[in-house]
Formats: structure tokens, sequence, C-alpha cells
């Protein structure tokens, strides 16, 4: 697949493969995607505005510059803000391919780093040279605003223009807690939104930290997603009790949304609000128990992204939707185009939902 | 005053308001900084000068001060960014920070393009754009069963065609009718959007339009600040009662 090189969140052209329970393909314009979604049905975004996570400046006791790319806190309290994971490249950007960026110069536990007005020590390192554990100095307005005024989306080469906030925030961007947008999301503008309530199509949200989504390092890429934390709102939860109650579906805006979903539902039953951190990666042994179609752009073949597909579908029809997107020309990552795939009809386990509507 | 009394009485049964206030360090904006932060309310403003904004938030310990110019299309999502981390969410978002146009006031035949344009752009699509950039996070707050207001700081010269105030005028009455349509538009999803007009107050940009006017005869923006609360607590009320 090629990927989409210009930072649109809504092209007209923006194409949308279904695939429903019995595995059975459609092509469509993603600006129907309304279409495709039934009366009661409940569509569950994730309103995390993105941060302006990639941090330049210079690592003070070798002199180097450096890129910090932010990728993981603890928790979305609002004050806690001093701690992060991150990234840590060399000189160079995201002009450069991720795979090809410079290591930083060594890093060691106490290190300075200096990050326009920011300044953060190197708290611990984390068994990997490109990867920290950091803490800012300074008070949490003094951190939200360095990193507002200094910081820059995190972005790849496939888009060469420099990203502003706008095009990465989606229109229901509120708390800034993902690192990289949850990009899925782009899909949503207000007419949509009404076009939904006009008939009686549900909608909400939750608030995940969504991480990043390549390292440029394959031992790296291959723990991603990283715990990301998440908080599920008390009308979200009762929002999802009253769509399996009537037998609708819930279905995720992107897979930062099911993540956070189902690991909320391994935690308690029925499904509980508040905060927690999934730490589980979906995938063919996953059982969904809340999750019945994900909407999501279109991934590559191994990575964490198209795995989590593996918790919809069989393989089977995993393959023949690869073969089908490039066969069609769609266009993949965060500005590409789309899939709805809906959980394969279980033919003989009774749905994993209809006992939780009984519990809620 | 009766109705501040009455309303404060209910204002304690509400939680906290989150708030976010434009043009933070004067006038009206800071009266209503103060006002909320009087009343345990969580409130972030915003205004252009560093300085000004690190001493009232120094003064007024809890809120958060954000320094930005609301007028500047890059300092948008640095704002709404600020606001929405420094608050959790935003239930109240009061749009206070205004400009002349041209200082003395010019009769707009005097008045250069260049003037009108900066008027326009913070009076009309500086606010235009953070309830853009605030409207995700202000829908969150509705669909979690809290208010979610944004408030147009109107004047009745956005109603009234007074000689020398053209480019205040036009930018303010573009302003609130912005805000009538944003409340048709947003009113489905609980987000609503109200003007407010204080009335003449003894500010430091009253002064600048009206340098010989009697400050005894004008509001003091405490008052405006009083009053205007006084309308939005009923109304949260009122739509805690109709959900």
């Amino acid at each position: 697949m090629n990927a989409a090189t210009t930072p649109s969140q809504r092209p007209r052209d923006a194409k949308l493969l279904v695939i429903d329970a019995q595995g059975r393909f459609e092509h469509a314009w993603r600006a129907r995607l309304a279409d495709f979604l039934r009366t009661d049905d409940l569509l569950v975004a994730n309103d995390a505005a993105t941060l302006p996570a990639s941090l330049t400046g210079v690592h003070e006791r070798s002199g180097a510059t450096i890129e910090v790319r932010l990728a993981g806190r603890r928790s979305l309290a609002a004050d806690d803000v001093q701690e992060f994971s991150a990234i840590v490249f060399g000189a160079g950007d995201h002009h450069t391919r991720t795979e090809a960026r410079a290591l930083p110069p060594p890093l060691h536990r106490g290190d300075t780093l200096r990050l326009g007005p920011l300044r953060a020590q190197v708290l611990r390192l984390l068994d990997h040279p490109r990867l920290i554990a950091l803490r800012f100095e300074g008070t949490p307005d003094g951190i939200r605003a360095g990193i507002a005024r200094h910081g820059r989306p995190i972005q790849y080469a496939h888009v060469p223009q420099p990203l502003a906030l706008w095009d990465v925030w989606t229109t229901v961007a509120a708390r800034p807690v993902a690192f990289e947008p949850p990009s899925a999301g782009f899909v949503l503008d207000w007419r949509l939104l009404a076009t939904l309530q006009a008939r009686g199509i549900g909608f909400a949200t939750l608030t995940h930290a969504a991480g990043i989504s390549s390292t440029g390092d394959a031992a790296l890429d291959a723990r991603l997603p990283f715990d990301e934390p998440y908080e599920l709102p008390a009308s979200t939860v009762h929002a999802i009790a009253q769509t399996h109650k009537r037998g609708a579906r819930v279905i995720a805006l992107g897979t930062t949304v099911a993540r956070a979903l189902e690991h909320a539902a391994s935690l308690h039953r029925p499904l509980q609000a508040g905060a927690g951190v999934a730490t589980e990666r979906l995938g063919a042994h996953t059982r969904l128990r809340i999750v019945d179609a994900l909407i999501s752009g279109t991934h590559e073949p191994g990575s964490s992204h198209h795995a989590l597909l593996r918790a919809f579908v069989e393989d089977g029809v995993l393959r023949r939707a690869d073969a089908a997107l490039a066969q069609h020309g769609y266009r993949t990552h965060e500005f590409g185009d789309s899939v709805l795939i809906e959980r394969a009809a279980a033919p003989a386990a009774p749905s994993a939902h209809t006992r939780d509507a009984v519990a809620a | 005053m009766k109705s501040a009394t009455m309303n404060k009485t209910a204002r304690t049964l509400n939680p906290p308001l989150r708030v976010a206030i434009t043009g933070g360090t004067s006038g009206l904006g800071l009266a209503l900084v103060k006002a909320l932060h009087a009343r345990g309310d969580q409130v972030a403003f915003v205004a252009r000068d560093a300085e000004r904004v690190a001493r009232t938030a120094r003064s007024l310990p809890g809120t958060h001060g954000i320094r930005g110019d609301v007028a500047d299309k890059h300092d948008t999502h640095v704002i709404a960014q600020q606001i929405n981390a420094a608050l959790g969410g935003l239930d109240l978002l009061i749009h206070n920070a205004s400009s002349l146009g041209p200082v003395p006031l010019a009769l707009l035949a005097d008045t250069d393009c260049e003037d009108l344009e900066a008027a326009l752009a913070t009076n009309l699509v500086g606010p235009f754009r953070l309830t853009k950039a605030l409207l995700g996070a202000l829908a969150a707050s509705a669909r979690e069963g809290r208010p979610a207001l944004v408030v147009h700081i109107s004047s009745d010269a956005a109603v009234n065609a007074y000689a020398g105030w053209g480019a205040y005028s036009a930018s303010k009455a573009a302003f609130l009718h912005l805000g009538r349509i944003w409340d048709e538009e947003l009113r489905g999803h609980g987000v609503h959007v109200i003007g407010f007009d204080p009335g003449d107050m003894d500010t430091p940009m009253h002064a600048q339009a009206v340098p010989d006017a009697d400050p005894a005869t004008l509001k003091a923006p405490a008052q405006a600040a009083r009053e205007l609360l006084a309308l939005v607590d009923p109304w949260w009320a009122r739509q805690t009662e109709a959900a």
C-alpha cells in the first residue's frame, strides 16, 4: 500500500473497506460511513488531543543535538506531567526515515536534557539506547507551557511538510494526552455527528493516551504499543450497557478505543467508569467482550495495529483484506483510507456481550 | 444583591466549574478570574503579557495563567492545549479579550484597513478559532452531564451604531451573531453559547475609548462579573433539572 502523504483529515476521495461478520467485502467512499452504522449502534471515539510530543534540544553533557519524542506517561491526572517515557534520537528530523535515524549520544542516569525552554533529567535508562524515563524540572503549568510552545507533533518521513497541531487534532479533541493522533477519528466532523444523532446512532468518547506507532528500531517496535493510560467516563459506560441491552453494536473508532474498552472489560464486569492503564495487546488470542466492530486506518501486516485486527476476524479474511486493499489502491498511515471490520459471527459460543447485557 | 446570594447557595451544590477566560489580567476578565477563584472554581486565564500573567497567577494561587494572543492563529492550539491540560476538561469558556480598534477612536473614514483587521482578529476570528479548538472538550463535558457554555462578552455597540466606534462595533456585532449561529448548531450536542453585555465599566479599555469619562458613572468590573455569574449559575441549574 502507498502512504498518504498530505495531512488532510477528510479527503473527498477517502475510501472505506467494509468487512461484515460473514467476511464479505464492500468498497465504499468513507464519506458514506454513517450508512454502514445502524440505529441504536454506538460509535465510541478517543477524544484525546495530540501533544506536540517531539522536543528538539541538546544533551548537555555531550553537547549533542537530540530529538526527544515523549512516548508514555503513568496516568492522565492533570498534574502528572513531570515524568514521561521517551524515545531519543540523535541529530536529524522527520525527513529521515525513522529506521535510518542516528542514535542519541550515550545517555546516563542523571544527564540533563535542554529542550527549548524546558529542562529534563534522565531518570532511568529503559534497556534500550533510545528508550528512557525522564523528569521535567519546574511546575506543572510551566511544563505544560514549555511543551505547548516548543513541541512539534511527532511525524514521519512519509509526510514531508511540517505538521501543525490543527493537522493532528481530531474535531473532538479534548485533553492533550495522545503522543500521536488517534487518527481513526480524523473521519469525524460535526456534520457526521449531527447525522448520527438524526439517525439514532449513539456517539460516546473515552480518553486514551495513544502512544507512538514507530520507534525506528525493530526490537523496540515489537514491544509496541507501550502501556497506555485511559479514562472511561460514566456516560460512555452507560451508553455501552444500553447498546448491548438493545442488541445493537458497539463500534470502536480506532484501535486505541478497542484496547481501552477491552482492557476495562478484563478488569471489571460489568464495565466500570474510571481510570486504567491498558497493558495487554489485542490479537488472535483476544476474546472480545465489548467491541463488536472496529473502524481503523489500513495497516501493514506485521504492525501491532494489524495484529490487533486478528481479534476481529480470522487470518484468512485478513489476508484477503490485505490483498483487496493493495489491489484497490487504498492508502495507508494516519492520513490514509479506512476499514470497518465487524467481529466475525461466532457460530458456536454465545456472544460475550449477551452476558454483559444481563450483567448491566 | 439578592440574586447573587441565592445563587451562591445553589452554587455550593455543584462541583467546581472548569473555566477559561481570555483577557484575564485586567478589567472584567480579571474580575471574573477573582470571583471564580474566590468561590473555588478551577480557573485558567489567558493574556498577552507574560509578566502580568505571572503576577496574576501568583496573586491567585491555584489559577492557571497562560500567555497567549487570541488574535494569533499560531497561538490558538497552544492556548487550547494548556487550558484542557490544566483543567482536565472545560465547562465554561468566556471570550472576554477584546480590541478597541484604533485608539483614539476614529471615524470609519479615517480608520486604516489594518486597524479594522486587527479588531476583527481579536474580537471575531480569534474567538472563533479558540471555540473550535475547545469544542471537543466542551462537548465531552456536555456528554458527561456537566455544563458546556461559551460566553461572548458583548457590548451595546454590537447592537447600536455609534459614530467613532466603527471597527469595534462592527467586529462586536459580528461576534454577537457568531455566537447565535454557534448556539443554533451546537445546542444539539449540549453546548450552549450566549452573549453578555456587561455595560459601561470602569476598565482600562473604557478609559482608552473615553478618556474623560467620570469613573463614578461607570460600573465596577466586579459588579459586572457578579451579574454574569448570576446568569450562568441559574442557567446551569435549569440544565441540570431538564436533564
